[in-house]
Order: C-alpha cells, then sequence, then structure tokens
C-alpha cells in the first residue's frame, strides 16, 4: 500500500493537468452561473442591457416579491404544480402494473418489453406534434354558429364510435381541463418507458425465495403485491417518483410540442406555459434578476419536495 | 378414521389446484390482454404518424379516418425535406452532434482517470462538489451562461451549441465508476513495467471501459437530437439551427387547418434517426438510461 501511493503521488500536480480541460468549462458554465443567478437574483430589478449601459442596482429581495406578484407566474407555477401531482401518481401506477405483469410472462417478455420502451427514444417536440394532430379538430372551429367540422381528429373519432361526444381539446375555445388532460396524457406516454425500466430491472432482482415462501403459506396474489412485491420495490418506487418530480418540475418542451410556442390554445396564449417557460421569457425580455428569482424559486421547490420524499421514504422505504 | 381424514384432505386439495390452475389461466389471459392493450396504446401515436404521412390531404380531412392510406404518398416525405430544409438541420445537428461528442469523451476519460487513479489533495471534496452541482436545475445556469456567449460574441455560431455543454459531471461520475472497478494490480504492474499513465489509460482503462463510452456516446448523440431550448435560445439562424428547433420552426401551427400529411411526414423523417439507433443499440442505451434517469 505505501508503495502504492508512492508511485501515485509523485507527480501530484499531473493530476491537475488531467482534470485541467473540465475545471475550466466547469468554472466558466457550471460554478460562475451558480454564483452570478444569486446576485442577480437579488439586485432588484436587474437587466443585463442597463447594467451593460452602466446602471447600478440596488441590493434586495424585490425581484421575488415582484415574480410572486406577477398573475403570470402564479399561473405557470399552477400549471407545473397540476401537471407534475397528475402525471408522477398516474404514470408510476401505471408503470407499476405494466412491470409487475410484464415480469410475471414468458412469452413476449422481451419483445413487449421493447415496445414499452420505445417511447423513450423520442423527440418530444415531435411526438408531441404527433399528439397534437391526434386531438386536433380540422375545420372552421372557431365557435361560430356554423360550426364546421371537416375531420374531428382520431381521439375524437374514436369516443364517437364508442357513442360520446367530440371535445374540443386543443382548438380554440378550448377548455382549462381539456388542455390539461391532453398534456397528461402526452406527459404520462412519455414518462411510461423510463419507470417501466426501472421498475422491472428491480422486479427482475428480487429474490424468488420470497414469492416460493409465500407460495407455499398460499398467500394470496393481492397480499404478495402489497406485502411483499411493492416493499422490496419501495428503494426504485422511491427512485421514479422522486425523479418524476424534479422532470416534472422542469416540464416545458412536451408543451411546446403540442401547443407551440404559444403555449395554449389560439384564444388564450400562455395558458399553459410553466416555471420554466416563465424563466425563459423574463431571459428573451432581458430581465435577468427577474429570471434569476423564478429560478431560485423553482430550484427551491425542487429541493424541498425532494427532502420530503427523502424524508418519508426513509421511513417507508425498506432497504 | 385417520384414513378418512387424510382422503378427504387429499380430495380437498385436488379441487383447490384445479380451482387455483383455471384462476392461474384467467390471470394469465388478463395479464396478457392488459400488457397488449397497453402495448398499442403506447404504440398507436407511432402507426398514426406514419400512416397520416402516407395520405393525400383530402384522405386525411376525411371526417370517417381510413387506417390504412388509399394512395400512398411518399412525395409528402420529399415535400417535407424540402419545406423543413431537413437537409440542412441534419447536417447542423450532427455536426454539432459529433464533434461534441468527441470532445466530451476526451474531458470525460482524463477527469475520471484522475478522480479514479490519481492521488492530490482535496480529491474528495472536489469530487463531492462537482456531484452536488448536480442537484441545480439547469435553468439557472442558462441564466447566466446566455450573457457570458452573447458577450463572447458566440451568438449564432457552432461553438456556442457545443462548448457549454461538453462536461457532464454525471458522465464523469458514471466512467469513475467504471474505472473503479478496473483492479489497482493492473495499474501496479503497469507501473513496474514502467508504462506511463497516459499510456495505461489508453491501452488498458479505455478499452475496458468500452461499454461505458459506448453509452455516454448515443446518450450524447440523442442528446444534441433532441435538444431544443438553448439552440432555440442561441442560435436560431438558418446556418445553425438545429433539427428540433427546425421542426418546430417549419410547423409552426398545431391547431387549426394544417396540411398534417407533410408535417407527420417531417415528424416521421425527424425520428427515423433516433429509431435506428435504438434498434442497433438497444442495449446500451436502455443501460445508460437506467443509471441516469434523464434524456440525454
Amino acid at each position: 500500500m505505501a508503495n502504492n501511493s508512492m508511485v501515485e503521488s509523485r507527480h501530484p500536480w499531473k493530476a491537475w493537468v488531467y482534470l485541467a480541460p473540465a475545471l475550466v468549462l466547469l468554472l466558466v458554465f457550471t460554478v460562475w452561473p451558480i454564483i452570478n443567478t444569486v446576485r442577480m437574483a437579488f439586485l432588484e430589478n436587474y437587466s443585463g442591457l442597463k447594467a451593460a449601459g452602466g446602471a447600478h442596482f440596488r441590493f434586495g429581495i424585490g425581484n421575488f416579491k415582484k415574480v410572486l406578484e406577477y398573475k403570470r407566474f402564479l399561473q405557470c407555477m399552477k400549471n407545473t404544480v397540476i401537471i407534475c401531482f397528475l402525471t408522477v401518481p398516474i404514470s408510476t401506477m401505471l408503470a407499476l402494473l405494466i412491470s409487475v405483469a410484464l415480469n410475471s410472462i414468458k412469452w413476449f417478455q422481451k419483445f413487449l418489453q421493447t415496445v414499452f420502451f420505445l417511447p423513450y427514444v423520442t423527440n418530444s417536440i415531435a411526438i408531441g406534434m404527433v399528439f397534437a394532430a391526434m386531438f386536433n379538430i380540422v375545420g372552421s372551429f372557431y365557435g361560430t354558429e356554423n360550426e364546421l367540422i371537416v375531420t374531428a381528429g382520431i381521439i375524437n373519432n374514436v369516443i364517437e364510435f364508442f357513442g360520446g361526444h367530440a371535445v374540443n381539446w386543443i382548438n380554440y375555445g378550448s377548455t382549462y381541463a381539456a388542455n390539461i388532460t391532453v398534456m397528461v396524457i402526452y406527459i404520462v406516454w412519455n414518462a411510461l418507458p423510463f419507470k417501466i425500466l426501472i421498475l422491472l430491472g428491480g422486479l427482475q432482482s428480487v429474490n424468488k425465495q420470497y414469492y416460493d415462501a409465500a407460495k407455499v403459506d398460499g398467500t394470496s396474489r393481492r397480499r404478495i403485491f402489497t406485502r411483499i412485491t411493492v416493499p422490496l420495490l419501495s428503494p426504485m418506487i422511491a427512485y421514479v417518483v422522486i425523479t418524476g418530480f424534479i422532470g416534472g418540475f422542469k416540464e416545458y418542451t412536451s408543451i411546446v410540442g403540442i401547443f407551440g410556442e404559444n403555449m395554449g390554445p389560439a384564444d388564450d396564449k400562455g395558458r399553459l406555459n410553466t416555471m420554466v417557460g416563465f424563466i425563459y421569457d423574463s431571459l428573451s425580455t432581458n430581465s435577468q434578476g427577474r429570471a434569476s428569482a423564478a429560478a431560485l424559486i423553482l430550484f427551491g421547490l425542487i429541493l424541498i419536495v425532494t427532502i420530503l420524499q427523502l424524508w418519508v421514504s426513509k421511513k417507508k422505504v425498506h432497504y | 378414521m385417520a384414513e378418512r381424514i387424510t382422503t378427504m384432505h387429499a380430495k380437498d386439495m385436488g379441487k383447490e389446484t384445479t380451482r387455483q390452475t383455471i384462476i392461474g389461466a384467467i390471470v394469465k389471459v388478463m395479464v396478457y390482454l392488459f400488457l397488449f392493450v397497453m402495448g398499442i396504446i403506447v404504440l398507436f401515436p407511432f402507426y398514426w404518424m406514419i400512416n397520416s404521412s402516407l395520405k393525400t390531404l383530402t384522405e386525411y380531412r376525411l371526417s370517417v379516418p381510413t387506417f390504412f392510406p388509399k394512395h400512398i404518398m411518399f412525395s409528402n416525405y420529399a415535400d417535407a425535406f424540402t419545406t423543413a430544409n431537413l437537409g440542412r438541420l441534419f447536417l447542423n445537428t450532427m455536426y454539432v452532434g459529433i464533434v461534441s461528442t468527441i470532445l466530451s469523451l476526451v474531458i470525460t476519460i482524463l477527469s475520471a482517470f484522475a478522480f479514479a487513479r490519481l492521488e492530490f489533495k482535496g480529491k474528495n471534496i472536489l469530487f463531492a462538489g462537482l456531484l452536488a452541482t448536480m442537484m441545480i436545475p439547469g435553468e439557472l445556469f442558462t441564466i447566466t451562461n446566455y450573457s457570458t456567449v452573447t458577450n463572447l460574441g458566440w451568438i449564432n455560431t457552432y461553438t456556442v451549441l457545443i462548448v457549454p455543454f461538453l462536461v457532464s459531471v454525471f458522465y464523469i461520475y458514471l466512467l469513475r465508476q467504471n474505472f473503479l472497478q478496473i483492479p489497482n494490480e493492473l495499474y501496479l504492474a503497469a507501473k513496474v513495467d514502467g508504462t506511463s499513465d497516459f499510456k495505461y489509460l489508453c491501452k488498458v482503462m479505455i478499452p475496458l471501459s468500452l461499454p461505458t463510452l459506448i453509452s455516454i456516446t448515443i446518450l450524447k448523440m440523442m442528446g444534441a437530437w433532441n435538444s431544443y431550448i438553448w439552440p432555440r435560445l442561441v442560435a436560431n439562424d438558418d446556418a445553425h439551427r438545429m433539427v428540433t428547433n427546425g421542426l418546430r420552426n417549419a410547423f409552426k401551427d398545431t391547431t387549426g387547418d394544417v396540411n398534417y400529411p407533410v408535417q407527420m411526414a417531417a415528424v416521421a423523417l425527424v425520428s427515423a434517426p433516433l429509431f435506428l439507433v435504438f434498434i442497433f443499440l438497444r442495449k446500451y442505451i436502455m443501460k445508460g438510461v437506467s443509471r441516469s434517469g434523464i434524456k440525454g
């Protein structure tokens, strides 16, 4: 061991040569942004443009106050939270059911596994456009009296086939609930592959002895699921829930995929904007102070939710 | 008496097992039904994309949809290619993807090697500090990085698409873990033979960690293909536009009366390379993804 450290520490500066490219880039594009973003968040009404002109800004929490007073920001926050709290539980439950089902079969297992992973390797803007096409009503659909529907879109066709009424999902005059439903369906579809991959991986590494013991005892299927499968999988469930919430709080591109950069139906632009969208909007109007404050609020929310979940999982997760 | 009890018991057991096999069979059928229905739902958007992309506009606009195009319109694909200027977008994205992957691999390998094999003061603190930055959402960096690249005069260049994302702490972490699994004895033997650190890295560690390096390459390339926010912000001119951004730009309208067949053809063309990569390199993607939890 002594020999080992002697060999390695002969040229301690060499390690820094190996690290230099990474460290330089990290300093410029990671460390400095952390410092600077915090600084800009606490300089009231900071704007890059005005700063270049030599303006000075007062230190204070004005940016945070302003951001939290913005109706637009509160709407963004509401959208983000609603999307998170709907999509994460739904996708986790579905992924859990699919993984348990996949784990219990032999035929077609590999094939179905591939099918369920397929949505992962897609471009969220591109496939969002496909979902938009599926939900879109083509025609002069502007709430006028002589409404003319050319084609109601495949989803509405299916609803009508089963005897329901066509819904205005994303077009002019659509409701908020309809918009959110479309978003939830798309985001769940998008989130399933990763969750299934992790949960199925977890299930396949569970010791078969537990199940054999349960079989000998004649335990019912439901009891096996709630008393053996879920507890043994709990670390993986906690993992996909936490990463799901982090991803959900940063939701943005899937909404651009469906609604375009309007972030809402034609008559109510920005209705479905999210916190990340708000940050980029502020950035494009050169209000870096406001953008930084919003980014720190987003970071704070993610941190709180993650800590809460870690705290809950410490009590509930069986490692 | 005892005999009668055992026979009764056996009879009961027999009934019980037949009942159980029937329930088992029903459950099995239900499980397959559930999986196939879910599988069809998952695949449906892909099918609908291809189906729509091959229709004529008149056929697409039929109030009763057709599930297979009557006239197969391959010309939609040619139209899509020219409308969205996909050739240029593909070239731009490939260029950015390849250059940033190569540079990123070099940087990642060098720093992972330093963290895994070399001794220096403050190694553990530095590594922990790097890992801590992974918690921070990328938007927080973007705000300042946008000013930085503006001041550097990098707006609308390839540099701005490549340089800010060359270092990924996560990839360094992934590769370091892999490097640590390579036994120390190999390193010491190489040292005794007088092999330099750098030669050892190239001749032993890189070949042994090839699967991880391939995973990183795929994730990085997919990341370039799918990136949207940053390219839109900093390189939105015709010469440097990336594919996702270009696709959204070429088809701004999502609702209303849109020429969907052409739009779907463009979407299919943009999705095709991802599917090809998936078909040939599924194993590496799934392995990389299960450890990363991030898209690209």
